[in-house]
Parts: C-alpha cells; sequence; structure tokens
C-alpha cells in the first residue's frame, strides 16, 4: 500500500492491542453520512506517473524565446539555490514553533529580513507574504490600521493584475479606492493630490511602473506626509541593484514580488511577497517575524516574535489572517541574494537594463514602431506602440516560437497597439536580434 | 492583597479618584498582570485624547497574550505614566502604585459608583464568571 | 551561529553573472539611481553552500523523524512529487501565456493538471466545483468568506455575523474578520462539540454563516453536524467547513454530503506537500452547487472538443484572489500524489490515521489526562494538567521529546484544554515509531512524578537552550543592517 507502513497484521494487532474494530474507528459518522466508492482512477507506480506527468509537461510552450514579463520574469538561477532548498531538513520542516529544533529555518528568516531591507532601504521586514500582489493589499490594511482612515489613492502605473486583486478584497470593507490615471507614463503627482485629502490612509505607486517607466515618488511622499497619509511602493527587487530605495524616496511600506530572485515563474506560483516597513510601524505589520536573541547560557538564538499581533493570538483583532506563508520562497531569495553578493546584484541589473536598452534601440528603428511614453528612463521593460494590433502581431511571432510581449489591451482597452517587452539577462543579442527582425518582417 | 480604596471592572482595570487633582487614575490588577505573565509592550494613548467609558484605550502585551484596556470613566486622558512604557515589570511589580497606566478628567463626578470595590473584586477573581470574561 | 553578513569579505564573488554581449550601456538619469549598493554578503559559492548547509543541520523536518504536530498532518512528503514539480515544462512556463491571444493551446498540460486537481478534489469533498487559487489555508478561508459575503449580498441578505466554536484555530475568526463581519463565538459543550442548543440561541437571521472544522481541533466528528447544517440553512446561513482536518474523513465521508457549502483543504497537509518550513502551501476552495458562480475568476473549462482554457467572463464572481492560478508547483506535487494514491488509497490513508491517533490515544491515556475519552479521528488532545500541578508542564514535556529525537506536539492548543498536547501521527508512521514515541511519552510521565527537574531542564542536546521570548519581543532585533 503506498505511503503507509503498517501492514495487514500489524494493524490487526494494534486493533487487538487498544479492544477497537475498524468499524469502531468510524463509529461516530452517522451510516447515512458515509460515502460509496468514490470516482478517482486507481493509484498509479511511480514510474507511471512520471511518465504522464512528463507527458502533460511536454505540452505546454515553456520553450518559447520568451521577452514577456508585466511583473514576472525569467532570470538566470545558479544550481547552488536549488540545491540548498532541496534539502529537507529546509522543506520538509512546519513552521518554528519549537525553536530549538528550528534554528535553521528561524535564522534563514532573520537573514532574509535583513536582506529585504537591505535591498529596500528600509529598517524592517516581515518573514514572508503569499505574493505581491497580497503584500500590496496587506500594506494598504495596515495602513488603515495606523492612520485610522480608509481611503486610498492608487496610481494606475501598480500591475492591474495586483489592482484587480486589491478590488476583490477592498470590496466589502466600505473603503474608498481611487485609481488615478497616469499622465506621460508616470504618477499625475496633480491628479493624485486632488485625491489626497484628509482621510487618506495611504498612496500607492510602483517602481518601475507596469509600463517600464522609472520615477522617483520623494516628492509624492513629502505630498502625502504632508497630508498624514502613508507611501506604499511596490517594487521589483531586481532593479534594486540600481534604482533608487524606497526607503531612499521616503516610503513607508516597500512590497514586492520576490519571484524573480531565484524563483522560476513555475506558471504562477509558488511566488514571494515581501513587506517591508519603518521600525515604528512594526506592530502593525502583518505575518510571522523573527527576531535574534539568547537562551538561558546567554547564546544567540532566534524566535518567532511580536506574535501577539497574528491570529493565533488575537485571532479576530489580528492584523492578518496569515498563518502558513512562503517561508521557503523566502529562502529561495536568501539564497540567491547571498549567491549573486552586493557586487553580482548590480551587475545582474545592469545587464538586464543594457540588454533592454539595446532591444528598445533597435526595435523603435522599425518603421511605424514608437515607444509609447517617450521622454522617460526605463529598466528592463518598455512599452512600444506598434502600427497595428498587439494581439495580432503577438500570434504572428507565437508562431516562430518567440513570446514577443505582453499585449496591454488585456488590461487597458484603449491601448490597443501597445506591447509591453521585457527583456532579462538570459536573453542573448543573437535572440534579441532575431526577435527584432522577426518583428519587423511580421509588421 | 487588593488596596481597599480602589475600584474595579470586570476587565482587571482599577480606578480611584487621586485626591490632591480629583484626577480618575487608572491601572490593571495584580490579578490582570499576573495572568498577562512578562510584559513585553504596553501601548498607551496621548494626553489631551478622549476616552470612552467602557472603550479600549490602550493595549498591553505579554509574549503569548494580548489585551485591550478599557477605560473604567468617560472623560480627558490629562497625563500618562510613561514610566511603564520605560520598565515593563513595573507592572508586575507596582500594579496599583508606579504602574498607574492614566489619569482621566472625569466628565461625571460619580463615575467610579458603578464599579466594583476591592471586596466584590476578589470575589469576582475567584468566580467561574471571571473565567469567561 | 554568526549570520550570514557577518560573513562577508569585502571583494569575494559568489555566482558570476552572465556576461553582456551587446555593445551598449544603459542610460538612466543618476538622480534614480540607488547612491551605493545594497550592502548584501560577499561571500564564495562554497561559502554560502557551507553556510546553509550548517543551518540545515538545526533543523527537524518530517525526513528527519516522526513530526506529530496535531492540526498540521505532518505526513511523508513523496520524493517523485518533487522532481515532477521540477519538469522544465512546468516550472519554465510562464503565467500570462494563457492571456495572450490563443495562449489557451499554449498551456494545455498545465489547464489539465488544474482541471483535473479540481475535479478530484470535487470528488473527495462533495463539491460542485472547486478553485485552485488560494494560496494558503487561511487565503482559502478569506476567499470562501468573500464567497459568502457576494452570496448574501447578490441575494440581499442583511447578514453581519460568523459564528466560531471556542476550539476554532485562529485564523478562522481571523479570517471572518478581515472579510468584513463580526464574530461570536460559540462556546463547546463538556463533549467537546457545537451544541445544538447553543447554536439554537445563537442563531439569527444576521448569521451570514458558521464555520467548523470537521472532525474539530479536538480530533472529534460531531455526530449532529448534519442538523447543524440544517438549522443554519433555514436561516439562509452558509456553512463554512475549514479541511485542515479532511485526512481523517478521506473516501469515508464527503463534507458536501454533509451539508457544508464551502470547503478549504490544505494541500500541504492532507495530500502531502511539503510545508517548506512555513509554507509555500495552498488552500483550494470547493463550493456547493448555489455558490459556483461566485468563484474567483479565472475558472478552468473543459471545451466539447477535450481541450481546455480559461474562462474570465464571469458575470457573479470575487474577482481576482491570487495573481493567476494559485500555487502551481504545490498544486501539482497534490495532483502527482493523488494519481499515485488512488481512489483505493484514499480511504487507506483515513483508516490508518485513524488507528495511529486511536493506537497513541489508549496507550498514553493512563498517563495523561484525556479530557475527552471517546474514540478519535486523525488527532487525539491530551491534557498535561497533572504533570503541571507537579511542576512539569505541556512545554517542558515537548522540550523532553526532543531530546529524544521525536518532534513534539502542538502544545497549548486547542485553548479549551489546559496544557494542551494534541497528538497527529498521520498515515505514514509505523506502529515502530508510535511505539517509540508511547514509550518516551510515558517515561517522560514518569520522570515527571519522580525527578520532574529531568524534564523541566530540556532540552540538552539542541545547538541552542530555551530562548529569551520576553527579551526578544521586548527589544526587537529584527534585522542585521
Amino acid at each position: 500500500m503506498p505511503f503507509i507502513a503498517n501492514t495487514d497484521g500489524q494493524r490487526e494487532q494494534m486493533l487487538r492491542e487498544i479492544g477497537l474494530t475498524a468499524q469502531d474507528l468510524f463509529g461516530d459518522i452517522p451510516p447515512s453520512l458515509r460515502c460509496g466508492e468514490l470516482d478517482v482512477p486507481r493509484g498509479m507506480s511511480e514510474q507511471d506517473t512520471r511518465r504522464h506527468m512528463a507527458a502533460l509537461a511536454g505540452r505546454n510552450a515553456s520553450h518559447l524565446m520568451s521577452f514577456l514579463g508585466a511583473g514576472f520574469y525569467d532570470h538566470f538561477i545558479p544550481a547552488a539555490v536549488d540545491a540548498i532548498v532541496s534539502r529537507s531538513e529546509f522543506y520538509t520542516a512546519y513552521t518554528p514553533y519549537q525553536p530549538e529544533v528550528s534554528q535553521g529555518t528561524l535564522q534563514a528568516a532573520y537573514e532574509y529580513q535583513s536582506a529585504i531591507c537591505r535591498l529596500t532601504g528600509m529598517e524592517v521586514a516581515n518573514a514572508s507574504l503569499y505574493d505581491g500582489g497580497t503584500a500590496i493589499y496587506e500594506a494598504i490594511m495596515m495602513a488603515m490600521r495606523t492612520t485610522g482612515r480608509n481611503r486610498v489613492v492608487m496610481d494606475d502605473g501598480v500591475n492591474p493584475i495586483y489592482r484587480k486583486m486589491i478590488r476583490s478584497y477592498t470590496s466589502n470593507l466600505g473603503i474608498e479606492l481611487a485609481e488615478t490615471p497616469l499622465r506621460h507614463g508616470r504618477a499625475d503627482r496633480s491628479r493624485m493630490a486632488e485625491h489626497l485629502k484628509a482621510d487618506t490612509a495611504a498612496v500607492v505607486v510602483q517602481n518601475p511602473n507596469f509600463f517600464g517607466c522609472i520615477d522617483d515618488f520623494t516628492d509624492l511622499a513629502g505630498l502625502a506626509h504632508a497630508r498624514g497619509a502613508l507611501v506604499i511602493v511596490s517594487c521589483y527587487p531586481i532593479s534594486l541593484g540600481l534604482l533608487k530605495t524606497p526607503g531612499a524616496m521616503g516610503a513607508d511600506i516597500a512590497t514586492g514580488e520576490g519571484q524573480s530572485l531565484g524563483m522560476s515563474v513555475s506558471f504562477g506560483g509558488p511566488y514571494l511577497g515581501f513587506l517591508a516597513t519603518r521600525r515604528g510601524l512594526v506592530r502593525k505589520m502583518p505575518g510571522r517575524i523573527v527576531g535574534r536573541t539568547v537562551d538561558e547560557n546567554g547564546r544567540e538564538g532566534f524566535v518567532l516574535t511580536l506574535q501577539a499581533r497574528e491570529q493565533h493570538i488575537r485571532r479576530h483583532k489580528a492584523t492578518s489572517n496569515i498563518c502558513t506563508n512562503e517561508a521557503l520562497c523566502a529562502l529561495t531569495s536568501l539564497v540567491y541574494l547571498s549567491l549573486v553578493g552586493k557586487q553580482g546584484l548590480c551587475e545582474v541589473a545592469q545587464v538586464c537594463a543594457d540588454k533592454s536598452w539595446y532591444a528598445q534601440k533597435r526595435l523603435v528603428e522599425i518603421p511605424g514602431v514608437a515607444l509609447r511614453y517617450p521622454n522617460n528612463w526605463y529598466f528592463n521593460e518598455f512599452t512600444l506602440e506598434l502600427p497595428e494590433r498587439a494581439d495580432v502581431v503577438i500570434r504572428r511571432l507565437l508562431e516562430k516560437g518567440i513570446a514577443a510581449g505582453f499585449p496591454l489591451s488585456r488590461y487597458y482597452p484603449s491601448m490597443e497597439k501597445s506591447l509591453l517587452v521585457a527583456v532579462t539577462e538570459k536573453r542573448t543579442k543573437e535572440e534579441i536580434d532575431f526577435f527584432i527582425h522577426a518583428l519587423e518582417v511580421s509588421l | 492583597m487588593v488596596p481597599k480604596d480602589l475600584r474595579f471592572t470586570k476587565t482587571h482595570e482599577w480606578a480611584k479618584v487621586e485626591e490632591t487633582s480629583n484626577l480618575v487614575v487608572v491601572g490593571i490588577s495584580d490579578f490582570a498582570a499576573g495572568q498577562l505573565g512578562d510584559i513585553v509592550y504596553v501601548e498607551l494613548p496621548e494626553a489631551g485624547q478622549t476616552v470612552a467609558l467602557e472603550d479600549a484605550f490602550g493595549v498591553i502585551e505579554s509574549v503569548k497574550a494580548a489585551v485591550e484596556l478599557y477605560s473604567p470613566v468617560s472623560g480627558e486622558v490629562v497625563e500618562v505614566n510613561q514610566a511603564v512604557a520605560d520598565d515593563l515589570d513595573l507592572v508586575s511589580k507596582d500594579p496599583y502604585g508606579g504602574a498607574w497606566m492614566i489619569k482621566v478628567r472625569a466628565d461625571d463626578s460619580g463615575a467610579l459608583d458603578g464599579l466594583m470595590t476591592a471586596a466584590d473584586y476578589e470575589a469576582y477573581v475567584k468566580s467561574a464568571e471571571c473565567e469567561q470574561e | 551561529m554568526t549570520v550570514i553578513f557577518e560573513k562577508s569579505v569585502a571583494g569575494r564573488r559568489g555566482a558570476r553573472p552572465p556576461e553582456c554581449d551587446v555593445p551598449d550601456r544603459a542610460e538612466v538619469a543618476s538622480r534614480l539611481l540607488r547612491d551605493r549598493p545594497a550592502e548584501l554578503p560577499e561571500l564564495s559559492e562554497a561559502d554560502v553552500v557551507r553556510h546553509f548547509t550548517a543551518l540545515s543541520r538545526k533543523n527537524f523536518g518530517v525526513d528527519s523523524g516522526f513530526y506529530p504536530l496535531g492540526s498540521c498532518t505532518m505526513k511523508y512528503n513523496p520524493k517523485a512529487t518533487e522532481q515532477i514539480a521540477r519538469l522544465a515544462g512546468f516550472c519554465e512556463l510562464h503565467p500570462l501565456l494563457p492571456q495572450l491571444p490563443g495562449g489557451d493551446v499554449m498551456v494545455q498540460g498545465a489547464l489539465e493538471v488544474l482541471f483535473e486537481m479540481n475535479r478530484l478534489l470535487c470528488e473527495i469533498c462533495g463539491m460542485s466545483a472547486f478553485t485552485t487559487q488560494p494560496l494558503a489555508g487561511a487565503h482559502g478561508e478569506l476567499t470562501g468568506v468573500m464567497i459568502m459575503a457576494a452570496y448574501h449580498k447578490h441575494k440581499k441578505n442583511r447578514k453581519t455575523r460568523i459564528l466560531i466554536p471556542d476550539t476554532a484555530h485562529g485564523t478562522n475568526p481571523a479570517s471572518a474578520a478581515i472579510a468584513g463581519y463580526q464574530v461570536q463565538t460559540l462556546p463547546s459543550d463538556e463533549t467537546g462539540l457545537m451544541n445544538l442548543r447553543t447554536l439554537a440561541a445563537a442563531m439569527d437571521d444576521e448569521v451570514a454563516g458558521v464555520m467548523l472544522t470537521c472532525p474539530n481541533t479536538l480530533g472529534l466528528f460531531n455526530p449532529d453536524i448534519a442538523r447543524i447544517c440544517r438549522m443554519v440553512h433555514e436561516a439562509d446561513g452558509l456553512m463554512y467547513c475549514d479541511g485542515a482536518n479532511l485526512n481523517a474523513l478521506l473516501g469515508v465521508c464527503r463534507p458536501g454530503d454533509i451539508g457544508f457549502d464551502i470547503i478549504h483543504v490544505n494541500l500541504h497537509k492532507t495530500f502531502a506537500t511539503p510545508h517548506g518550513g512555513g509554507g509555500p502551501g495552498a488552500g483550494p476552495v470547493g463550493v456547493c452547487e448555489r455558490l459556483v458562480d461566485y468563484l474567483p475568476a479565472s475558472v478552468v473549462r473543459k471545451n466539447p472538443d477535450g481541450s481546455y482554457r480559461l474562462d474570465y467572463d464571469l458575470a457573479h464572481s470575487i474577482g481576482y484572489v491570487a495573481p493567476f492560478y494559485g500555487n502551481f508547483g504545490v498544486i501539482l506535487k497534490a495532483y502527482a500524489y493523488l494519481l499515485m494514491l488512488g481512489g483505493e488509497g484514499l480511504r487507506r490513508v483515513a483508516e490508518n490515521a485513524v488507528l495511529n491517533a486511536n493506537y497513541v490515544r489508549e496507550k498514553l491515556k493512563g498517563h495523561y489526562d484525556l479530557p475527552y475519552p471517546q474514540p478519535c479521528k486523525h488527532e487525539c488532545v491530551f491534557s498535561a494538567s497533572a504533570q503541571a500541578a507537579a511542576g512539569v508542564r505541556a512545554i517542558d514535556i515537548a522540550k523532553a521529546l526532543i531530546d529524544r529525537g521525536f518532534h513534539p506536539p502542538t502544545m497549548y492548543f486547542p485553548t479549551t484544554v489546559p496544557e494542551a498536547l494534541m497528538i497527529e501521527p498521520t498515515e505514514t508512521e509505523s506502529k515502530e515509531t508510535l511505539d517509540a514515541f508511547i514509550a518516551a511519552m510515558i517515561e517522560i510521565a514518569e520522570l515527571a512524578r519522580t525527578d520532574p527537574q529531568q524534564i523541566t531542564g530540556c532540552p540538552r542536546t539542541t545547538p541552542v537552550g530555551r530562548l529569551d521570548e520576553t527579551r526578544a519581543a521586548r527589544k526587537p532585533d529584527l534585522a542585521s543592517l
């Protein structure tokens, strides 16, 4: 019998020893509630299961030459990342409720929190959230608790997938959500200022924004703070190898999707939400937090701390309902950041930016192709305006094995001809040239 | 021993009128402090804030628990005891003295009349009713 | 142990980033750049691997030994599923591909996994439809309560409260509250169950629903459960099943048949995916027929020609709860586990999980207080209150177990049991393992009587002793900066 150790003989012996029959074990479930045979196929051997799953995997187009990003990026993952996170002492453990036998998980979480702070320029971080979208939602809830206000201003440059999630989560909560349109590809300061009222809890922005444009929100932070609102900046962690940090801009909460730090795109998950803030807001933070302390002999060690915020103690008054988070993904990102290191992260970011810049310069030389938002700076993603519908062009290039990018009309119906193109360090010059040529001849 | 001049709430706050100032002084009982264990954090309001009877005015946390502090009176917070936040052990060492939390200018001079006497409170903490609170 | 940043040596390099093979250097205005690099470690690959290998050795996982952590279903995680989740055809698949024009055809294998997983979960739980999107159990709860709210809103019901028993996981009241409901806690009766009279007294037209764990966190199945469902339905309330304990019911009884309207299941508990030291998990949600329209977007559908597509055209959906289709890597492992387990294996899981729990319950009942003595389901809850009276608390027993090579049970939960020790052996454990654990528990109980300091001084075998949690919370040191 798969996955069951005891033999029939042992089961009989155990029942005998405890004086029960097999029927007694389920005697409390009324017969009327029992189910019959279920329509679930007979069990398969490991070999057959593997063959079946490999066949399913083979029906997925995972080997396209990809310029598709839109918040989820195909970066190179060093082999040592998987080697470490595949250690079963890490991946078969539970939440570290017993610190004496969980120092590995706990220290790694403390180091992860430290790495996220160093990366974002913030002072404290939690031990992970589900993904970049729920991280913004949690940040908004945190801002509302902190300010006692219930109005939120969000820039259209925040990933539209996240904005859809936030609309779902807040629809029953009496939260007033004002979404402001872009101006020349960036957050519209004057429109945001109009919406920044005395009852505004938070302003939410993203850097680089969904269209790839880089911004500096220092001025916006000043404006928001003058009106008592908090500033939430969602960011792309690889870009922080180069770009100004949320902390340096004066953000109160930095969030983001950590997938790019050593996790594959994996058809949507598991991913990693990170959330970091200022020290003064730590008790308003959601999620697990690990702290450094000492044992009875003065030896340093790590524990889950500030747990009075959490659901298992505060129940319906908790700062969040989160329990299981993405601990192994947080470990993955920590290992990735440790392997590429201080200089390496700058270089990865620089190579992404260089290749993207190269692609952008050549692409806009194609007749009829232009940047949708000129006069902006870009990191590794940019928005092209094509001479015809982007979805039609994408379909043609898919036939050549190229995922050309993301059609913005999917979330912004008026942008039919706009194509969002991402270039990571994995794309070679040869591939970029192939893409440029293929696009040119397809128009 | 519970000081005889204090009045108590079912949520374990104590209150008394300070003779010199006529302000209502508020803290938590020795019993409550003992139940919480080592206190790790106290959040108190700022002077000038108003509090309403039975509304939460602060939070007190231990490693494994968090409880709201409920105001025994309505009025304006005039003074907040910074010493508690600085030395959290005060709450268990001197709950009825040095660990007072806030002083309130009560809206109503007979504000404490509805609260339990020390004797009533001692009986209350031994009763089953208390466990359900 | 030194944190990784303290091991850093200026100028040392680990992984070598890819070369830049384009001639250009990107231009970005300097005001948009960070003024100095992030202070990440500067280490060789060997340094990094040794650091984390050393950390891993300070951990205890299911692969290290018996892990009877109640309510968490720490069953063995089959290795085959790990390998399957790493197949390039799955892990290198971009989640936005199906949103490209004609993109569904490029992800047929992945969509089949999602569709079939939903179908299997529907069959196992007796529900009409499932979504795989929720990213953990508590996220499933929130999704479920949002569905509840959407149903009531659509029916123009004025509902304000959700009823939750005092034995519930803390996530239940937290999820109900953040979805906008008031929470009313119902005390359990002397048998540890939700009582029909208590429920009747609490029910009125403003009750949106009741959240119950089935079997409950004491490991008990409520024989009145079908009547509870009927009472709640009469007030047009909905029954939410926290499926954390579904392992006890697999192939025996289906929450949907009982009368539950919504359920979340924890793939990282019941369906053998690893817990990862605290995630990633997955918390798919199933609903009954009348709630199908409220499921989150998107929904995987099967076309008449046998192909699959994602449907975003959903008028009453609660919208997006996750960016995509859930924690796909976790779903893959659970699906592969189900394929290997098979229909005949499901019932065997429940039978063996329940037998193992009852075996431990019977063997230990003379040594520890057993507040609810009836046969249990997948877990049993003891109280160390007798030992505590002599100065040995549940936490001391937990630490003594660590020194004997076992992960401790869940302690101090449910909170209705003083000095609770909640033991969930799971079906993957053998009689030999259980016997060794039982012997250790009995030895600890003996020592608690005869030589309590032997127990209160534990653990002695771990890299650190008991840590000062008060200090950690008073003066939080949360990051090395």
